[in-house]
């Protein structure tokens, strides 16, 4: 019985003391990127921006890591991020779900992002200008369900070319979760074709993680704006006057080589919420907006 | 001349499930389509055999982690668990049990991540509450079986708590005790699964890596996470409980804030079908409500019911076949143990992983999804066959070897092995939600797709359909046991 209780009082204990935000955590700035490749290097790279941001800004900033495209965007709504390293999608919808918040800056290409549709060697499927339609009827795999380049942006290309939705178009529709798993399956011909974020797939070549004799590059999107590091509308509120202002200026200011290599980005330029209206109104015409 | 005898009803209801599982699967999608498996094989194989324990930052921590959700969701579930056993009376309250344990803790989880975010509020209750449902169901059935002798025994004009406390729980608790033990074995297995969707247990890491490709860290995970499973009666010494307990509340990063707006606006608005929401209008709701129900609630159910029967056939084939491997009836000591860490690994792979690693393998279908939920349950009930035939004793001159295991031990265990499928029937269909999560088609894919776009009107509708599928199939569960009079008590192992 004695344990019964303890139990039950350690229980209860845990449960109190739970809703009570312990007061250090309103000091930190916090922000997140969405998990568009492998986490490693997001780790990697975002610990290094975490840095930066607190050196320049002369307050705690942290990054935390989320394992979702969703969940980036969550976390952003209800506050526990001020600043989220978004997609063009996942951008659209915070900025949706968060009156007042904005889209600053933005990669210097950012505006003319590409995908790249990859397909395995056993295909015969070369590199071609048009759309390559002979890819109806093979498996077909998308990176994760949220993301612009490896859903949205692909997706409107393949409905625009057939005229139906993916599902009737290919023999099967897989959602890979990122572009490096993208390019993984792919390769391993799990999959015969996929869509994947054209920086991603060119660092992977580069860097030789991927077999070009198995695996290759069979057309390229029209370029569309992509990537954008917004913040909520009310960190002035809570980090004082002209604290949005600073934060914009540190990331447009960013030109630490190291830094920005690890992106991969030339440096980063000013973005404004209606920069993505061509994305919105892809996802509304896609039905994955409401 | 003889006539032939009638089939038992043992034997009709075991054709009648095989005859189902038959037809779902001839029209189940099984086709193996992958190109070249063996390059992303061979680096597995690799991977797992030169295990590297120090690829992973902080792995210590995320299996306290770990270990911490799982002690307070299930010391949690315990308290709540034991009240709502003792309502069970109450239509009610066994509605509301069947209610929340019909929801797979991982959806528990996505909720609550609405509600609280990545506090440990979400990983403690996203255990704890259907974890509650269960332990409702079994302590009430537990109380129910115990010996009614002792209470006619006490004085009258006893208060109705002292009679509890002193006559009817000390009677129960041997049992309490030893299924608090299994549930927190659970709680640890379902604690690193949470780890896929973002709470920072040892799933994280597993996820992450499997993601990769870094399969010596995936390796050194899970050997990390097998050891912790296996060694669990060696270090779960009751007089420790509080230690842990205190130690659990205490390590959990307590400090995420969450505000109770959050909490109101997604009760209030977030759930609401978006045509009500935005006021479009009677019309715009059906269209909704055609869409939900037509494109997704129908086909995602048939691949659950297909998916669910297939895996409930081949899980019981699978356990005929492994329930020997830890069979002191059947098998020598030195095999048994052998047989023992093969099924410790076998039942604390999340299926998860299992679907995952098949899915490189044999490319996009419900195969690996089939698989992975044999091996799994398959496991877990040879294991407790297995446990159960330690308490069978043969007569001194029973025949040997395969005689003895066809003639002698698999007829005795064949009831009981039915009962505990059947009762495993529902767990099955909950653990197709996390395979959805993969890609299969399962109702779990398309709740996953409603979160990932952020539209939880749409996961909410889907989660309820999913609940509803899962309390009828324990229904029909709970009646088959019932007409062919298989005892449930071996499941409190």
């Amino acid at each position: 019985m004695m344990v019964r209780s303890v139990l039950a009082a350690a229980g209860v204990f845990a449960l109190m003391q739970a809703p009570v935000a312990t007061p250090v955590m309103a000091a930190d700035f916090v922000f997140t990127a969405i998990p568009d490749q492998d986490e490693t290097q997001l780790r990697k790279r975002f610990g290094k921006v975490a840095e930066y941001l607190s050196g320049t800004l002369g307050l705690k900033v942290k990054y935390v890591p989320v394992k979702s495209y969703a969940a980036a965007v969550t976390a952003f709504r209800n506050n526990q991020v001020q600043l989220a390293w978004f997609g063009g999608l996942s951008g659209v919808r915070a900025r949706e779900l968060v009156k007042g918040s904005r889209a600053i800056a933005q990669g210097k290409k950012d505006p003319f992002f590409e995908t790249y549709f990859i397909a395995h060697k056993s295909t015969g499927l070369k590199f071609s200008k048009s759309f390559p339609k002979k890819i109806a009827g093979m498996t077909f795999t998308f990176g994760s369900k949220g993301s612009t380049s490896g859903r949205l942006m692909p997706e409107f290309h393949i409905r625009s070319a057939f005229g139906k939705v993916p599902n009737k178009v290919f023999k099967k529709v897989g959602f890979s979760g990122n572009h490096s798993r993208t390019i993984a399956l792919v390769q391993s011909g799990a999959y015969q074709a996929g869509a994947v974020n054209y920086k991603v797939w060119n660092r992977d070549v580069k860097s030789g993680k991927v077999d070009t004799s198995k695996v290759t590059l069979i057309w390229k999107t029209p370029p569309y704006p992509d990537y954008q590091w917004t913040m909520r509308g009310d960190v002035n509120k809570q980090f004082g006057k002209g604290f949005g202002k600073k934060i914009q200026d540190a990331l447009l200011s960013m030109n630490d080589p190291d830094l920005l290599k690890s992106f991969p980005r030339a440096g980063f330029i000013a973005a404004r919420n209606t920069d993505y209206a061509p994305i919105k109104d892809t996802a509304k015409k896609l039905g994955l907006i409401d | 001349m003889i006539a032939r005898p009638e089939p038992s009803p043992l034997a009709r209801t075991t054709i009648t499930f095989v005859g189902i599982a038959f037809v779902c699967f001839v029209f189940a999608d099984v086709a193996i389509t992958t190109v070249d498996p063996w390059q992303e094989f061979r680096l597995l194989l690799i991977g797992i055999v030169t295990p590297d324990f120090y690829a992973t930052d902080s792995v210590a921590l995320s299996i306290g982690y770990t270990l911490a959700f799982a002690f307070l969701g299930v010391a949690l579930s315990n308290v709540l668990g034991l009240f709502l056993a003792l309502l069970f009376f109450s239509r009610i309250v066994r509605t509301f049990c069947a209610i929340i344990r019909a929801v797979h803790e991982l959806f528990w989880a996505l909720i609550f991540l609405q509600l609280f975010g990545l506090s440990p509020l979400t990983g403690v209750l996203a255990i704890a509450l259907p974890y509650a449902g269960i332990i409702a169901k079994v302590y009430a059935e537990i109380l129910e079986e115990a010996d009614p002798a002792p209470l006619k025994t006490i004085p009258g004009g006893t208060s109705l708590l002292s009679a509890f406390i002193f006559v009817r729980l000390p009677d129960a608790w041997a049992h309490f005790r030893s299924y608090s033990m299994y549930r927190l074995e659970c709680g640890i297995r379902s604690s690193a699964v949470l780890g896929f969707i973002g709470l920072p247990t040892l799933g994280f890491h597993l996820e992450t890596a499997f993601k990769e490709g870094r399969y010596s860290e995936v390796s050194a995970l899970l050997i990390l996470f097998y050891v912790v499973i296996a060694s669990m009666r060696t270090w779960m010494k009751r007089p420790l409980i509080p230690v842990y307990l205190i130690g659990a509340a205490v390590i959990l990063p307590w400090g995420v804030s969450f505000s109770f707006d959050n909490i109101v606006r997604f009760l209030t608005e977030d759930i609401v079908p978006h045509p009500l929401r935005s006021g479009a209008g009677w019309d715009a709701l059906w269209d909704w409500l055609y869409l939900m129900v037509f494109e997704q609630a129908v086909p995602g159910t048939i691949a659950t019911v297909q998916l669910t029967m297939i895996a409930l056939v081949a899980t019981g084939f699978l356990t005929i076949v492994l329930f020997p491997l830890i069979s002191p009836l059947l098998l020598g000591k030195a095999s048994r143990f052998c047989g023992h860490i093969f099924l410790v690994v076998a039942r604390s792979t999340p299926e998860y992983i299992l679907a995952f690693i098949l899915l490189q393998l044999w490319g996009p279908s419900m195969l690996p999804a089939i698989i992975a939920l044999t091996i799994h349950n398959g496991a877990i009930i040879g294991h407790l066959i297995g446990r159960y035939t330690e308490t069978v004793s043969l007569r001194q001159d029973a025949s040997k070897g395969l005689n003895r295991y066809a003639y002698e031990v698999l007829p005795r265990v064949y009831r009981p092995m039915l009962a505990l499928l059947f009762y495993r029937w529902e767990v099955i269909m909950r653990e197709t939600a996390i395979l959805g999560i993969l890609g299969i088609a399962t109702l779990g894919f398309y709740v996953d797709s409603a979160f990932a776009d952020l539209r939880f009107d749409r996961a909410i509708l889907l989660i309820a359909i999913t609940a509803l599928l899962n309390i009828c199939v324990d229904a029909i569960s709970r009646s088959v046991r019932s007409r062919l009079r298989l005892q449930t008590s071996l499941k409190q192992q």
